[in-house]
């Protein structure tokens, strides 16, 4: 849409009115090339073209490069940058101070899979309505090159020698622990990446987002599996995937049997136009068996692996007033005098 | 107040005239027998005949099997501390018989089981035994519930022995069942069958009796960790995480207990609060700084290990400005400790928690009613300066029962400082900056999320930042922020309780303390007077210390600042506060476990005053 504003040229806006610079958020600070800065936009276009209102979503993160991003979207949200592993908990009480907000989460696989791996798992089985985005990169970027937990066996990287660990797969750990919405993608497939961040940005409960982010300075070397070279070498998509907004028309038409749609909790609707073989997300015991096949066969699987959209979310749970808590006026938050001799008379 | 005996040595053996509310009772039992309701029924129908009486239970760390103790002491002249001397013993578990007879303060008394066959020798106090199997028995209970109404056997004896009321038995019983007829018939009945029993079958040859006082009856009966419960109930507090530890969980316990009953919307039955058990402490204090954030009056509760894990975090909240409450119920200990017993040992820890500088500032209880008056004060305060805010109860306070005052409704409104909505935004000329210091006092404005004006948005974060929460390295707006910090920390003096203060004529000497040691030295300071030594007082009820304690240091020869804990954790933050008074500040710290007693402090000044 074209619109003249005021006090310019003619710009660019969606239809809430908002142009891309409204997305935006300071210049990045992170190396060129990396993995996590083309992330970052994809999370600025994606909210643009689903018409996010900038002041509905609050951001959160850890501690590491990744973590460092959310200052380079949305400048117009509020955000919190926590500490390193425990970004999950810091959501969790926030996002109980106004229940229509969503939250907005970029971790590392440092900070999700080593330090804050307890945080991680719990913040799932709570089910709170969050995007938590993995920026993978299988390495330190931060703290310059250590291995992390999702580095691969035998990976040899400068200074740190050979990797002699099993690595932790996020998106299978997301899955076990009873994660409501799992998605890999490769920061190289920056359309995919854009269509499930709207997707999750949809979902009622949590949505775990692993992204293959290659880190350009310390792990990018082409037989390393979260480098640039290796993703675009080995990903194999489970579907083509496409967001329809709930407001707008499903446009194009798809032949029997050639794509699958899920209806999110707003109404929206996720097309999965099949590639290859037949795969339905919410099949829990079969996203199981294809991540565990794409390890086993050594192939960077992406796409919606699993969605469940009936679990209650944890505001659900909680039964809390319409009006978000933080606006609640002191005479609904604290009981009337009469009340005092009644709990006094309870004191024996 | 006045006091009876003049010496901390009360020898009651020679006199024959009756001893009539003045003494304590013990009860020896086993841990997980179901002890705890029937020295809760004696605690309560002697608090219900009107005479003043405090119960503490001493226990160990575990869930079933080993010694515990019961002590309940009944006092006409109101004093409620502990005391060494235990002048009736109820001795219930054979494993400490021996331990437990040889406890019994001479002239004493000594009841237990007849199945327990033990030749007595000491001959300076009465013994009675009870047929405990065969009233059980004869009860017709449940073979599932013997155990337990064995305890009501004592209950029983004990009401025949010295006089206590039956009536108020069965009402402290009727309350515990929450009126519930069954148990209440069945535990009655035995108490009742065992105060026949006695009636008919011993010979009162002791000197110890209770009579109806007229003192407790406007009275409550709390533990302090309902009492900060409720308090921060009526503080409206909005969202609570914790993780199990005692002596903390009954504090969240009974935040589940009474939220539900209190701030549950009658019309909609929609909640106004949330309580969520986290996975860990980290967890918990994330949360709660999260929701504090969100602009939640939010709180969390823990003991020493669980503040210790708090740390990093609490350091965040410091550094970034988020209003928060922590209740730390302190026990015994770095790691598991004694997890059971008492101390006042977090005091230094808590005030430098984080790192780089940090200053924490905490609030001090001393009894149930200002567990509630803190409770909700906490929040004031916390919102107020946007900091965590501290409240360091204890064991001893948190967990026990306590006879007070009334809880009185809050007197001030609610004071949810500096906070910015829309239409105050709207209002404003300058334009807003989250770190701006506008009002000379070092608390800047905030604003919260779901604020949807266009310039409340900001972004909160551990590494340096300007005044307008910009990432910024350098030097000059690093150490700006910090000064402002240690400024509002000033502003705090303001904000935080006064101390209290209590003087005598002529007194050269005085007494600081905090916390829950303060029956021990209300009574303490009268007998002191009577070994010919007059004590000002000043309880601290804060850190930072107030304008009240600036002058008090400076107006004696000698302070003794007293404290549970072994290293005189508060008198090093007073001789770092008022490094001139150094010389007259006099440490008093003792620690083993339990609470301290008149005694013991009158014991330990008198042992300083004389060097
Ligand atoms: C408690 C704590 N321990 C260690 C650190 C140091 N540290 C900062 S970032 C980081 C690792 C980040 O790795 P990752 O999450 O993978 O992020 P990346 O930089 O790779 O995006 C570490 C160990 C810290 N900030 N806090
Ligand atoms: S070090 Fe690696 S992760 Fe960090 S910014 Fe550079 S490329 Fe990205
Ligand atoms: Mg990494």
């Amino acid at each position: 849409m074209d619109v003249q504003t005021a006090n310019g040229p003619r710009s660019q806006v969606n239809l809430i009115g908002l142009s891309r610079a409204d997305y935006r958020g300071n210049p990045t600070t992170l190396c060129q090339g990396c993995g996590h800065n083309s992330i970052s936009n994809q999370i600025i276009s994606a909210a643009y073209e689903v018409n996010l209102e900038p002041e509905s979503v609050v951001k959160f993160s850890g501690i590491g490069c990744s973590s460092k991003s959310p200052t380079y979207f949305l400048n117009r949200s509020f955000g919190f940058n926590g500490l390193h592993g425990r970004m999950p908990s810091l959501a969790t009480g926030a996002l109980f101070g106004d229940h229509t907000l969503k939250g907005l989460a970029v971790s590392g696989d440092g900070d999700t899979a080593s330090i804050g791996m307890g945080q991680f798992k719990h913040a799932i089985r709570r089910n709170l309505r969050l995007v938590y985005i993995v920026e993978n990169n299988g390495v330190y970027g931060l703290t310059k090159g250590q291995f992390s937990a999702t580095a691969e066996m035998g990976l040899r990287l400068k200074n740190q020698g050979t990797n002699p660990y099993m690595p932790i797969d996020i998106a299978l750990e997301a899955l076990v622990g009873n994660a409501t919405f799992v998605a890999r993608s490769f920061a190289g497939d920056p359309k995919q990446v854009k269509e499930l961040i709207k997707a999750a940005l949809s979902h009622g409960g949590i949505s775990v987002l692993d992204i293959i982010s290659p880190c350009v300075t310390f792990n990018n070397q082409d037989s390393a599996m979260h480098s640039y070279t290796w993703g675009k070498e080995h990903e194999v998509a489970l579907h083509e995937l496409s967001f329809v907004p709930p407001a707008e028309e499903i446009m194009i038409e798809y032949g029997e049997g050639e794509a699958k749609e899920v209806t999110m909790h707003d109404g929206s609707t996720v097309i999965l136009k099949k590639l290859g073989k037949d795969y339905d997300p919410t099949n829990r015991s079969e996203a199981l068996r294809v991540l565990e096949e794409a390890n086993a066969q050594q192939v960077l699987l992406t796409g919606l692996i699993y969605i469940n959209t009936e679990q209650p979310s944890l505001r659900e749970i909680y039964n809390i007033t319409e009006t978000p808590l933080n606006r609640l006026s002191q005479e609904r938050i604290r009981p009337s005098r009469e009340s005092m001799e009644m709990v006094n008379g309870l004191m024996f | 107040m006045s006091i009876s005996q003049p010496a901390f040595n009360e020898s009651p053996v020679t006199q024959p005239e009756l001893i009539i509310n003045d003494f304590s009772i013990t009860v020896a039992t086993v841990n997980g027998s179901g002890s705890q309701t029937s020295n809760l029924t004696i605690l309560r129908a002697l608090f219900k005949m009107g005479i003043p009486v405090s119960g503490k239970n001493l226990f160990p760390s575990n869930i079933q099997g080993l010694p515990t103790w019961y002590t309940i002491r009944v006092s006409k002249d109101g004093y409620l501390a502990r005391r060494e001397e235990q002048e009736i013993m109820v001795a219930m578990n054979p494993a400490t018989f021996i331990q437990d007879l040889a406890n019994v303060s001479p002239g004493g008394v000594f009841i237990y089981p007849d199945d327990i066959t033990f030749k007595i020798e000491r001959t300076d106090i009465h013994t009675y035994t009870m047929p405990v199997k065969r009233l059980v028995k004869e009860s017709e209970a449940p073979s599932n519930l013997r155990d337990y109404i064995a305890n009501m056997v004592y209950v029983g004896v004990l009401s025949n022995l010295l006089n206590v009321d039956l009536d108020k038995i069965y009402s402290a019983l009727d309350f515990h069942f929450k009126a519930k007829t069954k148990p209440i018939e069945l535990n009655f009945g035995v108490v009742k069958a065992a105060y026949d029993w006695a009636a008919t079958n011993l010979v009162k040859a002791d000197r110890f009796q209770v009579a109806p006082m007229n003192e407790t009856n406007d009275c409550i009966m709390a533990d302090g960790n309902t009492a900060a419960a409720l308090g921060a109930i009526y503080g409206g507090v909005q969202f609570a995480a914790w993780y199990p530890i005692t002596p903390a969980t009954s504090l969240a316990e009974s935040l589940n207990e009474y939220l539900p009953k209190l701030r549950r919307d009658p019309e909609t039955e929609k909640n106004t609060f949330v309580v969520l058990q986290a996975e860990d402490e980290l967890a918990a204090i994330g949360m709660a700084i999260g929701a504090g954030w969100s602009g939640l009056r939010s709180m969390t509760s823990t003991s020493g290990p669980g503040l210790s894990l708090m740390t990093e975090y609490a350091g965040l909240a410091y550094f970034s400005e988020v209003p928060v409450v922590v209740w730390d119920v302190q026990r015994v200990g770095p790691s598991t400790g004694l997890p059971t017993r008492t101390a006042q040992g977090d005091i230094t820890f808590t005030y430098f928690m984080g790192h780089g500088d940090t200053q924490m500032i905490m609030l001090l209880p001393c009894s149930v009613n200002e567990c509630f008056e803190f409770g909700w004060k906490a929040f004031d305060i916390a919102e107020r300066l946007q900091t965590p805010i501290f409240v360091l109860s204890d064991l001893d306070l948190g967990m026990n029962q306590w006879m007070s005052n009334p809880f009185t409704y809050p007197d001030q409104p609610m004071d949810r400082g500096k906070i910015l909505w829309e239409e105050d935004l709207n209002k404003l000329e300058k334009r807003w900056g989250r770190y701006q210091d506008v009002d000379g006092d070092g608390i800047p404005y905030r604003t919260v999320p779901g604020n949807k004006h266009p310039l409340a948005p900001y972004f909160t974060r551990g590494t340096g930042h300007d005044e307008n929460a910009r990432y910024s390295e350098d030097s000059e707006t690093w150490r700006k922020l910090l000064d402002r910090l240690a400024l509002k920390f000033q502003t705090a003096r303001n904000y935080v309780p006064k101390p209290v203060v209590e003087k005598m004529e002529g007194a050269r000497v005085a007494i600081i303390s905090y916390g829950s040691t303060e029956p021990a030295i209300v009574e303490a300071r009268q007998k002191l007077i009577q070994q010919g030594l007059k004590t000002d007082f000043l309880r601290l009820r804060a850190v930072p210390f107030t304008q009240e304690v600036d002058d008090f240091v400076k107006d004696y020869d000698r302070i003794y600042v007293i404290e549970m804990n072994r290293d005189g954790q508060m008198h090093k933050l007073l001789c770092m506060a008022y490094p001139e008074q150094t010389t007259r500040l006099i440490s008093i710290a003792y620690t083993d476990g339990l609470p301290m007693t008149a005694r013991n402090i009158g014991e330990m000044i008198l042992a300083k005053e004389e060097n």
